[in-house]
């Protein structure tokens, strides 16, 4: 018993938040990658994460690949449609204001999800759990279901992983740098430009593989994506962009705070990331990682 | 963090008549339409051109976009709906409460979201936009999914009732009128004219010696209120209040309606609405969802056609000709 509440319904609570909060990181990673260069607010984020479940379960049921390559190939697939995205369309809008851009992928949020809504409906599709990670174990205090244990174990291996890449590799360095001077850089023959779409198109892929993860947990549906994005950006405000790693461990803070509500005040419990963000707004406008914008 | 708004008010100097046509011609055709077209109809363009007015009071005026108006729109729906049904208020007082309860919301929202800029700006607007439902998903008054059906028009003043169509056409555009010369108003004053320049460059206007944060919550609570007013008689005349008006999606919708009208233009909204309220009510029988359209549209404006429909008029050599100057 922990504050009156059974120690099962908290620890079944908290790991719910985990799960919630390793969507929550693996999404705003990707936005605030994509801002950090772009300086676009993604909207269509929510959409991607969508796209990337939505390909899972395609691929399974029209042509029967199962989980493990769709957790490669649609990443792949809406990264793809990303990159193809920036280069057609979102490229023209980095030399304006950036509400913009975030007109621009609100409007293509709402295309692709009233696209998919059209074809398969509002309601959701299931998907099954991996063979190899059904079933769950007696850690002797809970049962933790093997899949949302890997789940959060895999979001959390990405989202080092990727922060990592960005500020380990030459890669990485030439992305922060790009970030603080695009021209300076340039100038030193690197293609900016690419680098502009390879960051877009792996945001979108970040968004996809959460969507993949999601797929077996949540059902697979049009809507799934609007549902989560407004959190998430509620995520970012706390967090702030300025920093990689503040938007990860903001996301897991968040997701645990989530669902420890739930426990304690179950109401609350789908307002409390926007309670959140209205004190953290109040105490630190500039976000608990942020630097000023 | 200014739009592009190379377009602003028609300059009163030259050609005055031609505008003054203009405006006369619009009246009349307003107040005439009733005779040509279903009065529902008019009356739903006529709130929300009026909701897109208000809302560009602070996205073309100001420079602040948010992406959370609907909890005006849709909170003045509730309140006024609830006063008129459960408290009895005649309609004009019901309006007010829903006016008066918007600029309250607007207040506590724009307190908090006017501490970051731009970008931030519009998440949190819309973040605590979506607070808001989800506190009218769940409180009482609202009666959660159903929402609050059958609300009276009741009767104006006391004296006209407003349950004929007609009747009600007129009150809604009166409402209208008076809401867009509210607004004409804040723009030509001098306070309008510390908005734009918080628009074009906001450290500019702080180094002028203006306290930026009380006037952009100033102008926040008035797009607010003027928000509200339109919520408040959208319910009355659809005589319910339901989730649909403090969704996220109607944040998106009235945001379209001013850019496909023309941002930091008067009546480009008002166009604006029009398009959208047509559009809807034309695919609401098809199989079709809005969403896609709505979506497609955004995207072609955002990369083709900033300056909307009454931008690019004025814009054009006709527009410059008739004295809507094309200002930079």
């Amino acid at each position: 018993m922990i504050f009156g509440i059974p120690l099962q319904a908290f620890l079944g609570q908290l790991l719910i938040g985990l799960i919630n909060g390793s969507f929550y990181a693996l999404l705003s990673l990707g936005l605030a990658i994509i801002f950090g260069l772009l300086r676009v607010i993604n909207f269509a984020h929510g959409a991607q994460y969508m796209l990337g479940a939505f390909f899972a379960w395609m691929l399974l049921s029209y042509f029967g690949i199962g989980y493990w390559p769709a957790l490669i190939v649609a990443p792949l697939a809406v990264g793809l449609v990303g990159a193809v995205i920036e280069r057609t369309m979102l490229r023209r809008l980095y030399s304006l204001d950036p509400l913009y851009g975030l007109l621009f992928t609100f409007g293509l949020a709402l295309t692709i999800e009233g696209t998919f809504r059209y074809l398969y409906g509002a309601s959701g599709q299931p998907y099954a759990t991996p063979a190899a990670l059904a079933g769950g174990t007696n850690l002797g205090f809970m049962f933790l279901p093997v899949y949302r244990g890997w789940v959060i174990a895999f979001s959390l291996i990405v989202c080092i992983g990727t922060w990592l890449v960005i500020e380990k590799t030459k890669l990485g360095s030439y992305l922060r740098a790009a970030t603080e001077n695009p021209i300076l850089v340039q100038s030193f023959g690197i293609n900016v430009p690419f680098l502009l779409t390879l960051t877009y198109a792996l945001g979108a892929a970040l968004a996809a593989l959460a969507g993949v993860l999601a797929a077996p947990i949540y059902q697979v549906s049009p809507l799934m994506g609007s549902n989560i994005i407004i959190v998430v950006f509620a995520v970012v405000v706390v967090g702030g962009m300025g920093s990689i790693m503040g938007a990860i461990v903001t996301g897991y803070l968040l997701g645990v705070a989530e669902g420890l509500t739930k426990v304690f005040y179950p109401e609350a419990s789908n307002i409390v990331i926007f309670v959140i963000m209205a004190i953290v707004l109040l105490i630190r406008p500039a976000g608990l990682f942020g630097r000023d914008v | 963090m200014t739009l592009t708004l190379d377009i602003d008010k028609p300059r009163e100097k030259k050609p005055v008549v031609a505008q003054t046509m203009f405006l006369a011609a619009g009246l009349a055709l307003l107040v005439l339409a009733p005779l040509f077209f279903y009065p529902v109809f008019l009356m739903k363009l006529l709130c929300f051109a009026l909701f897109a007015c208000a809302f560009n009071l602070l996205l073309g005026y100001t420079g602040l976009l948010s992406f959370g108006h609907a909890a005006f729109f849709g909170g003045a729906a509730y309140f006024t709906a609830h006063a008129v049904k459960e408290w009895g208020l005649p309609p004009e007082l019901g309006i007010l409460v829903g006016v008066a309860g918007a600029a309250f919301l607007g207040a506590i929202i724009g307190y908090l979201a006017i501490r970051r800029q731009g970008i931030y700006f519009a998440m949190i607007t819309l973040a605590l936009a979506q607070m808001f439902y989800f506190f009218c998903l769940q409180a009482e008054f609202t009666k959660g999914e159903d929402g609050i059906q059958s609300v009276p028009r009741g009767h104006l003043f006391g004296f006209i009732d407003l349950s004929q169509s007609t009747n009600m056409y007129y009150f809604v555009l009166g409402v209208f009128i008076i809401g867009v010369a509210i607004i004409w108003r804040i723009i030509h004053s001098p306070f309008g004219m510390i908005l734009k320049s918080i628009r074009e460059n906001e450290t500019r206007a702080v180094s002028l010696g203006y306290s930026v944060r009380n006037y952009k919550l100033a102008a926040f609570v008035m797009s607010a209120a003027l928000t509200g007013l339109a919520g408040g008689v959208k319910a009355l005349v659809f005589q319910f209040a339901t989730l649909t008006d403090v969704s996220w999606q109607m944040s998106g919708e009235v945001i379209l309606m001013t850019l496909l009208g023309g941002i930091g233009t008067l009546i480009g909204p008002l166009f604006g609405a029009g398009l959208v309220v047509t559009l809807q009510n034309y695919l609401a029988t098809s199989e079709f969802p809005v969403t896609i359209i709505t979506g497609l549209v955004f995207m072609v404006c955002v990369l083709l056609f900033r300056r909307g429909i009454v931008g690019e008029f004025y814009n054009s050599r006709l527009g410059r000709k008739l004295g809507f100057e094309h200002r930079h």
